[in-house]
């Protein structure tokens, strides 16, 4: 991993550091600039990702959103290990958009937040923060007071030296450290001598979180603010044919009617008058070009292609001849939905020209992608178009989004304003109703698989292969040309192509339909939301069919995967695999399931236990979850973010499903597409590995084992396989 | 205009009456504590209290609470069952997003003040109304009972 501390001049860092501070003048926003600029007197800042004011402060640049997954606090925690920093001292904002200082590591270079990747590439780089830090307030304390530095120590923020009783805040010597040289080179901490990672850490955000200050984009009200709500077409790829604004424009309020490309834009002061203004249009589609199947003939389709050879993912031995020659094959098919993101902030976004470029108020995923968008749009410097990256009301992945959509269509209502010339420097702050942000596409693409599997009379399998049918959403976006390979999309098959176990023959492929105009986009865990569904659920059943048991039989299979076995063990015992579950009530049938699943780069086993009454409605118990992501940050984090994964798992397992009749999405609220509610949410035990490899994702892999464990519990407790999400739990009745 | 008691102070809000107090407290007043989740009272991301009652304020006319008493999440800690539910759920770290968690301290407050020691179902009975998409359930749970506890 580079270090770019080294590689950057003390000069580099305070010149950029002028713009930085300018750029983050929330929450007053515009108005506050200026007073923000003039404080911005002398801060120590030894890295773009730190700054220690002569108030004591220290505050932790993040350059990945905060969108629930706990980054700010688990990034602030590296940096304050290393500065030995005190907990309550250290703030956290969100950094601007600047891939020169701020790109993900892990993607090249663009600056963005996905893959479960902020801590696994930021592990390195904010310990050299902390710790050039460090060293720079001892050499300023060393000179200070004329002793050595080897003499002096750091704690909780204060730095002294034992033999003369001296002690200085970090806020004392601040303006000091800046003056000295930056190190070349700083020693990093012995894990055993951690006091904050992997210890408890409380979140830097549950204060703003708990009172109403914290600040999200659908909060931002500027001086001359609009508020746009959007009238789009019906159908994906629909163009407004013409329109009528006569009843909006009467209602009072409304400011101004404009049409953008795929739609019509009604602006008004507040957002309920805005909406109103939207309902009123009468707005006559083109649909000559718009997309117009329905689900069920999509589905069709996808199963009919699911029986041809698709191309080839991966290829170990020869899967078709050992197939041909089998005396016993097992074979299943499954079926997944689109999905909605349905964040509970639904998609917004505030921009407002100045003299030369662009405000704009986000919670930003894409940092540079979005800002190369806009300056694009607008025939302006990349550097002119300003971020202000604000907390995001969830995302799970919606705002990193590769089409740039709903900035871009924020972005065309304010060119457009420009271009008839009114309202031209107003900001404008899109906002999307419920409906809109369910009817928006951008899911998670529906899948079918078909699988069939050998299975000997001994239990043994010898041949596997997995088909796989869904749109690739590496397609058409600025990834096309890192994630497909010879066609195949490696978001479509991953934990599908990746699978751990010992199968000597072994064929995954995978048909991309070309005509399919629904936009998709990556979903909480992506490609590991359906493959390891069918993967752990078609196992399970050859377990069964095989007389073998569940855990035995992944065992086996995985001697040379010894960390999926590892949380595999942990989550099996500490469940009590194997002894019988207590009874349920009369009419009741109880099970329990088991899946593991490998995704960005984290290991997570689930066991779960679940009752099924006599008219086949599932509740699930209990989820025990063993999970080893390297070394755990911020534990309690790491429990969190399983814990929200299964209440965000089973929503889909449960309930979540976008349909569309002749092109036309069918759900528009929570009517209609339902989260879990609490009544829903069984209790979460998670155990972590102790583990000193680096630190990989959490925001993610807790997600991809629910759904097959849950499914493999009703397995157990009833003997019927469920091959399609949301389950059907018709089939369940006793 | 209509005339509100907001937070124990008089407003007035120059609006349509049909307007919902939601977007009166967000765009009018900018007391943006109170968030928009859906608009049709199925999320309970808007819940403040008229007169002491948990209400879904996005589908509540502001014409309806003329004269009535409004309070929001930003006066939370003005009660004692409200500081208590605001510190489980800072001791506890419930919120991800947070986005929900305004909405559901309400509700949690409503709870706890008709309810001194609710058991597990009387709180999935009581906060069924309110989603949290970060699926946050299982603090929210043990937060309510820790502030049940600190109150007893």
């Amino acid at each position: 991993m580079n270090n770019p501390i080294q590689n950057l001049s003390r000069r580099g860092f305070l010149q950029g550091a002028a713009g930085l501070t300018l750029g983050l003048s929330l929450p007053a926003f515009a108005a506050k600039a200026g007073a923000a600029a003039a404080q911005a007197a002398a801060p120590f800042e030894p890295t773009p990702f730190l700054r220690i004011g002569a108030d004591n402060s220290v505050t932790v640049l993040s350059k990945h959103l905060e969108m629930g997954q706990g980054t700010y606090t688990g990034l602030a925690t590296i940096v304050a290990e290393e500065l030995d920093a005190a907990w309550p001292q250290v703030k956290v904002e969100g950094a601007p958009a600047d891939a020169k200082r701020f790109n993900n590591l892990a993607f090249g270079p663009m600056q963005g937040t996905g893959g479960s990747t902020a801590m696994a590439n930021s592990w390195d780089q904010l310990r050299q923060t902390g710790a050039t830090a460090r060293a720079m307030l001892v050499s300023a304390a060393a000179r200070r007071w004329n002793v050595a530095a080897a003499e002096i120590s750091v704690r909780e923020g204060v730095v002294s030296h034992a033999a003369s009783k001296r002690k200085a805040t970090f806020g004392e010597l601040a303006e000091a450290a800046a003056a000295e040289a930056v190190p070349a080179s700083v020693t990093l901490k012995d894990p055993k001598d951690f006091r904050l990672i992997g210890k408890h850490a409380s979140r830097k955000d549950s204060f703003a979180k708990t009172n109403g200050s914290a600040q999200f984009t659908q909060d931002v009200h500027l001086p001359g603010m609009l508020v746009a709500v959007v009238a789009r077409s019906p159908r994906f790829g629909g163009k407004p044919k013409s329109f009528d604004a006569g009843k909006a424009r009467a209602i009072k309020g409304v400011v101004d009617v404009v049409a953008i490309p795929g739609g019509v834009a009604v602006l008004a002061k507040d957002t309920w008058t805005a909406k109103k203004g939207r309902d009123a249009l009468s707005v006559e589609w083109d649909d000559s070009a718009a997309f117009k199947l329905g689900t069920d003939e999509m589905l069709a389709r996808y199963q009919a292609l699911g029986q041809t050879p698709g191309l080839v993912a991966r290829k170990d031995g020869d899967a078709n001849a050992a197939l041909a020659g089998a005396a016993k094959v097992l074979g299943a098919s499954y079926d997944f939905p689109y999905l909605a993101h349905a964040a509970m902030e639904p998609m917004n976004c505030v921009i407002q020209r100045t003299a030369d470029g662009l405000e704009v108020w986000n919670g930003e995923q894409f940092h540079t992608v979005d800002q190369g968008a806009l300056a694009a749009m607008f025939g302006i410097p990349v550097d002119k178009v300003n971020i202000h990256t604000l907390y995001a009301g969830g995302s799970f992945g919606r705002r990193a989004s590769t089409a740039v959509d709903y900035i871009r269509e924020a972005g065309s209502i304010v060119k457009a304003l420009g271009e008839q010339g009114t309202h031209a420097k107003a900001p404008v702050k899109l906002v999307w109703m419920r409906e809109d942000d369910m009817k928006a596409g951008y899911y998670r693409p529906m899948f079918h698989h078909r699988l069939e599997a050998t299975l000997d009379a001994d239990g043994s399998i010898r041949a596997w292969r997995h088909r796989l049918v869904g749109q690739s959403i590496a397609k058409g976006s600025p990834f096309e040309a890192f994630m497909i390979k010879d066609g195949v999309d490696g978001l479509s098959v991953e934990g599908a192509a990746s699978l751990p176990y010992a199968i000597p023959n072994l064929q995954v492929e995978l048909h991309t339909p070309a005509d399919i105009d629904v936009p998709v986009l990556w979903w909480r865990s992506v490609g590991s939301t359906h493959t390891a569904y069918s993967t752990e659920t078609f196992l399970d059943r050859l377990a069964v069919e095989g007389g073998q048991d569940p855990v035995a039989l992944r065992l086996k299979l995985l001697a040379k995967h010894p960390r999926h076995a590892a949380v595999l063990r942990l989550a099996a015992d500490k469940a009590g695999w194997g002894t019988p579950l207590p009874k349920g009530k009369a009419g009741e049938r109880r099970g329990r399931g088991v899946a593991v699943h490998e995704s960005f780069h984290s290991f997570v086993a689930q066991v779960a236990e679940v009752t099924v009454a006599a008219d086949g409605s599932v509740k699930v118990d209990r989820i025990v979850a063993a999970v080893d992501c390297g070394m755990a940050i911020n534990p309690d984090n790491v429990r969190a973010q399983i814990e929200g994964s299964v209440g965000f798992a089973l929503s889909a397992a449960l309930h979540g499903e976008i349909t569309l009749k002749d092109g036309v999405v069918e759900q528009g609220n929570f009517g209609e597409y339902a989260p879990i509610r609490i009544n829903e949410m069984p209790r979460v035990d998670v155990h972590i590995v102790a583990s000193a490899e680096k630190p990989t994702g959490i925001g993610e892999p807790g997600v991809p084992p629910v759904a097959p464990a849950v499914a493999n519990a009703i397995a157990a407790a009833t003997g019927k396989w469920l091959t399609r999400m949301p389950f059907l739990t018709e089939q369940l009745k006793a | 205009m209509i005339q509100l008691t907001v937070n124990g102070t008089p407003r007035r809000v120059d609006v349509e009456p049909d307007t919902p107090l939601l977007w009166a407290l967000r765009d009018t007043l900018l007391l943006t504590g109170t968030k928009y989740g859906c608009g049709s009272g199925l999320c309970g991301a808007c819940t403040v209290h008229v007169n002491g009652q948990p209400t879904r304020s996005c589908i509540t006319p502001v014409a309806d609470v003329a004269g009535k008493k409004i309070t929001t999440i930003e006066v939370a800690d003005s009660s004692r069952v409200g500081r208590a539910v605001q510190e489980a759920w800072r001791k506890l770290d419930v919120v991800q997003c947070g986005y929900c968690q305004s909405g559901q301290i309400m509700s949690a407050v409503s709870l706890l003040s008709t309810k001194k020691r609710p058991t597990d179902a009387d709180i999935d009975a009581a906060m069924a109304g309110n989603l949290c998409r970060c699926a946050t359930y299982v603090r929210i749970r043990a937060a309510i009972h820790e502030a049940a506890k600190a109150l007893a």
